[in-house]
């Protein structure tokens, strides 16, 4: 089998907080853990998921890891595509400006930074999630 | 059809190992093809020779077992996760210095590749979880 016949969509699904349970922390590792194997990797933010990428997390209070800046390393796992669901965060209060800055090197253009997040409407995801051959939820 | 199936909860608190059971031992009655059992989160607990359920419920360790054994099914515990929750085996169990191991028959530890992996491979990744 090619490499090409092999390159799949793969769509993590995050759908929790980030501490509370481990299912946040353990998805990371499959992410960086998977980037190895060269796929088409989407990353989804939705419900309560859409807390892991706040803003100024402290978890000095309750004898947590705080592994939010892993996010902001995406990037150099080729991890680029970060989709947020827009409903998810106005049910929970939150706008786009309450989310870290996330961004990755475009090395097509001189290594631009460009955002890696998205924010999408609920319809939008419903596309996104549709059209990917694995999905992992979380 | 070639299946992969995860299993992200341990067994008896939740339903989704029971639930995994019985899909997997669907998909192989109407000849399909399971590729790999991932058991990933708590999920890892399915694979302890150590539970005792009351003898009037199902166990569920020895129904994955017998269902690999019957079916040469690769039953794999994330390591990492594993870790985490005192699943180990003979080998795990030697080089970080524990004074036994758990791991079930027909159950093997290995990495989270195995996991993106399955979902190469597989033509239908199933997700069994919270």
């Amino acid at each position: 089998m090619s490499q090409e016949t092999s390159r799949k969509k793969f769509l993590y699904i995050n759908r929790k907080a980030p501490y509370g349970t481990i299912y946040a922390l353990e998805s990371l590792e499959v992410i960086l853990i998977g980037a190895a194997f060269e796929q088409d990797v989407s990353l989804a933010f939705i419900d309560d998921g859409v807390f892991q990428l706040m803003n100024g997390q402290d978890t000095s209070g309750i004898g947590m890891k705080n592994f939010s800046k892993t996010y902001k390393a995406l990037g150099d796992y080729e991890v680029r595509k970060l989709y947020v669901e827009r409903e998810s965060l106005a049910e929970r209060g939150l706008a786009v400006e309450d989310l870290m800055p996330i961004a990755y090197e475009d090395e097509n253009e001189d290594y631009a930074e460009k955002p890696s997040i998205h924010v999408v409407d609920r319809s939008e995801m419903t596309r996104i999630i549709s059209d990917q051959d694995v999905i992992l939820s979380f | 059809m070639r299946f992969g199936i995860v299993v992200n909860e341990g067994p008896y608190t939740h339903q989704a190992s029971d639930t995994a059971y019985q899909f997997a031992k669907a998909v192989l009655a109407k000849g399909h093809e399971i590729f790999r059992v991932f058991f990933y989160h708590d999920g890892v607990n399915n694979g302890t020779r150590f539970t005792v359920p009351p003898q009037d419920d199902r166990n569920l360790q020895r129904l994955w077992t017998e269902l690999g054994q019957a079916h040469k099914l690769d039953l794999v515990v994330c390591i990492a996760a594993a870790q985490r929750r005192g699943i180990l085996d003979a080998n795990e169990a030697k080089r970080q210095g524990k004074d036994g191991d758990n791991i079930a028959p027909g159950f093997r530890i290995s990495g989270l590749g195995q996991l993106i992996e399955a979902g190469i491979q597989s033509d239908r990744l199933v997700v069994f979880g919270d």
